[in-house]
């Protein structure tokens, strides 16, 4: 029998203890590192294709109230969406059959970074939060909604908008096709909304994409909408396919409707009615049938934020 | 059983049933057993009772055209009836929204009555809907003699003011209430035309008949009916 002997191995190849386990753990933690990019990029939105599909790492905002929110079901069954009807109830029952996906933004104006954009690389730069906001209709009712979106003063500050851009104006998309509410002539399509650069950027506004951790049911504007939670809803228009930075104020839909009734601002504002009704209360929604109407907050209770951008501004000429 | 004995036991009470079927849809949908009244219940309510108001009011302002038309007299036997559930359901649209919807706040309430066309509006109708059901007996008919019959033609008033008022109400959509102006029109329409064609034809059949001393042919439409059982 052959016995061989081990060679000799010199005490200087020989792994001290610590570096040992030093090793071991930088070998972990990289491998750990490069996984997680490989699995989960981190500060990078992203939307799946999925209809109302669970959203990933939303974090939470200061911004959020800590209002009970209403229930997915009154939230995603009471709508005012013309564009697909004009009933209450219309919008989830006819939009059933609406693909949402694939969708692309065109950013156009006064602007140095333009173009036309899939939603994916629309919001793959941002991370996306919880807003959980109040939501007052023009109609005299509200709701707390937990939307899940991006900060519009972030988009905007990637496109870069020149001096000469003073507001930012949204259109819906136009296909009555797809939406059949456009084929008739409730309001004139598309849909148009517009705000001022300080509106457009303060930290309250947002693009939202998502409710209650999912992506945006068709009801509610799928796939991305805008809220801005001190202006009345109609403010906050649904199914955007293009931003332009203008310089002059553009026209929007309910203005141009009634203009004696709407206006551009449309700051929530107990002290100025609707021609037709009072809006100094409201009904909230879910408070039940024996609820009393509750009284409206100025700016609907964000005037803490938002105030300041009104201070040289006649609130009842500039409804 | 005779025609009037089957009106009275039979045709009344199923007329009676049928026209509470609206008011007992709004309880069960409040209940969730026959559905649902949606995320805005008291809209629900007081936008159910306001359009079967509405629509009892034409209901009521048919009967007589169709009685013209098809010869059915039985018919105006129903009209009280149907003037009062007309009345019955414009009360509980005005209750709901004094209740339910305003809180039974009086400043807001009287704000709106009179600072809310139409509102106002809403509301005149309703009071005369109120003189209406308030006269509405056999006892006062016959107390009340020619005035009765001014009183009651504010229906055709009522049904105007009352399509005003949901005109008004809506924010954009006006499609519902013009397709209810346009039965009104017609309803309303209709009387105006035989009024006109029954003047021509009487001031025809004096001519015809000048010199002798007659009481004047054709019938008015609106010679008071029998008394209602």
């Amino acid at each position: 029998m052959l016995i061989r002997k081990a060679p000799d191995v010199r005490s200087s190849e020989i792994t001290s203890e610590r570096n040992y386990f030093n090793r071991r753990r930088f070998m972990r933690d990289a491998a750990l590192a490069a996984g997680a990019l490989l699995v989960r990029p981190s500060h990078s939105a992203s939307i799946p294709v999925e209809r109302e599909a669970p959203l990933a790492e939303i974090a939470k905002s200061k911004f959020s109230t800590s209002e009970e929110p209403n229930s997915f079901e009154d939230i995603s069954t009471y709508n005012n969406y013309y564009e697909f009807g004009t009933g209450k109830a219309d919008p989830a029952r006819n939009s059933k059959e609406f693909q949402p996906r694939p969708w692309t933004i065109a950013v156009s104006g006064h602007a140095e970074n333009t173009g036309t954009f899939d939603l994916e690389d629309f919001v793959k730069p941002h991370h996306l939060e919880e807003r959980i906001y109040r939501m007052r209709c023009v109609e005299a009712w509200s709701m707390v909604i937990p939307w899940v979106g991006i900060p519009l003063a972030d988009v905007i500050r990637r496109f870069r908008p020149t001096s000469n851009a003073k507001y930012v104006a949204f259109e819906t998309l136009h296909d009555p096709d797809r939406m059949p509410g456009q084929k008739l002539r409730a309001l004139s399509w598309p849909y148009r909304e517009g705000l001022t650069m300080a509106e457009a950027t303060h930290p309250l506004t947002i693009l939202a994409v998502g409710l209650y951790g999912k992506a945006l049911p068709n009801a509610n504007g799928a796939p991305i909408r805008l809220v801005v939670p001190w202006k009345y809803g109609f403010k906050g228009i649904k199914g955007i396919v293009s931003l332009r930075f203008v310089e002059t104020r553009p026209a929007t839909s309910w203005e141009t409707a009634a203009p004696n009734e709407y206006g551009f601002y449309a700051n929530v504002n107990p002290d100025v009615d609707h021609p037709r009704w009072s809006q100094a209360r409201e009904r909230r929604i879910g408070a039940g049938i024996f609820a009393q109407k509750q009284p409206t907050l100025m700016f609907n209770g964000y005037g803490e934020q938002v105030a300041h951008l009104y201070e040289d501004l006649d609130l009842r000429r500039n409804f | 059983m005779n025609t009037l004995g089957r009106i009275r036991f039979v045709g009344k009470p199923v007329v009676f049933a049928l026209c509470l079927i609206p008011a007992s849809l709004v309880v069960t949908d409040a209940f969730e057993l026959t559905g649902s009244l949606g995320a805005n219940p008291v809209e629900a309510i007081q936008d159910r009772f306001g359009i079967w108001g509405l629509r009892f009011i034409m209901i009521a302002l048919a009967v007589t055209p169709l009685r013209q038309v098809t010869s059915w007299n039985w018919l105006i036997r129903f009209r009280r009836m149907l003037g009062l559930f007309a009345f019955f359901y414009v009360l509980m649209h005005f209750l709901t929204w004094l209740v339910l919807d305003q809180g039974l706040l009086i400043s807001a309430i009287i704000e709106d009555i009179v600072e809310r066309p139409f509102i106002t509006i809403g509301f005149a109708a309703f009071v005369l809907l109120i003189a209406m059901a308030a006269t509405s007996t056999n006892g006062i008919r016959r107390r009340m003699g020619k005035r009765w019959q001014q009183l009651h033609y504010s229906i055709y008033a009522v049904g105007i003011l009352g399509v005003w008022h949901f005109w008004w109400q809506v924010k954009l959509d006006t499609s519902e209430p013009a397709i209810y102006a346009a039965i009104l029109a017609t309803l309303l329409g209709y009387r105006l035309y035989r009024r006109l064609a029954g003047s021509r034809k009487r001031a025809r059949q004096r001519r015809a008949v000048s010199g002798a001393r007659g009481a004047p042919v054709g019938r008015r439409d609106a010679h008071p009916a029998p008394d209602y059982d």
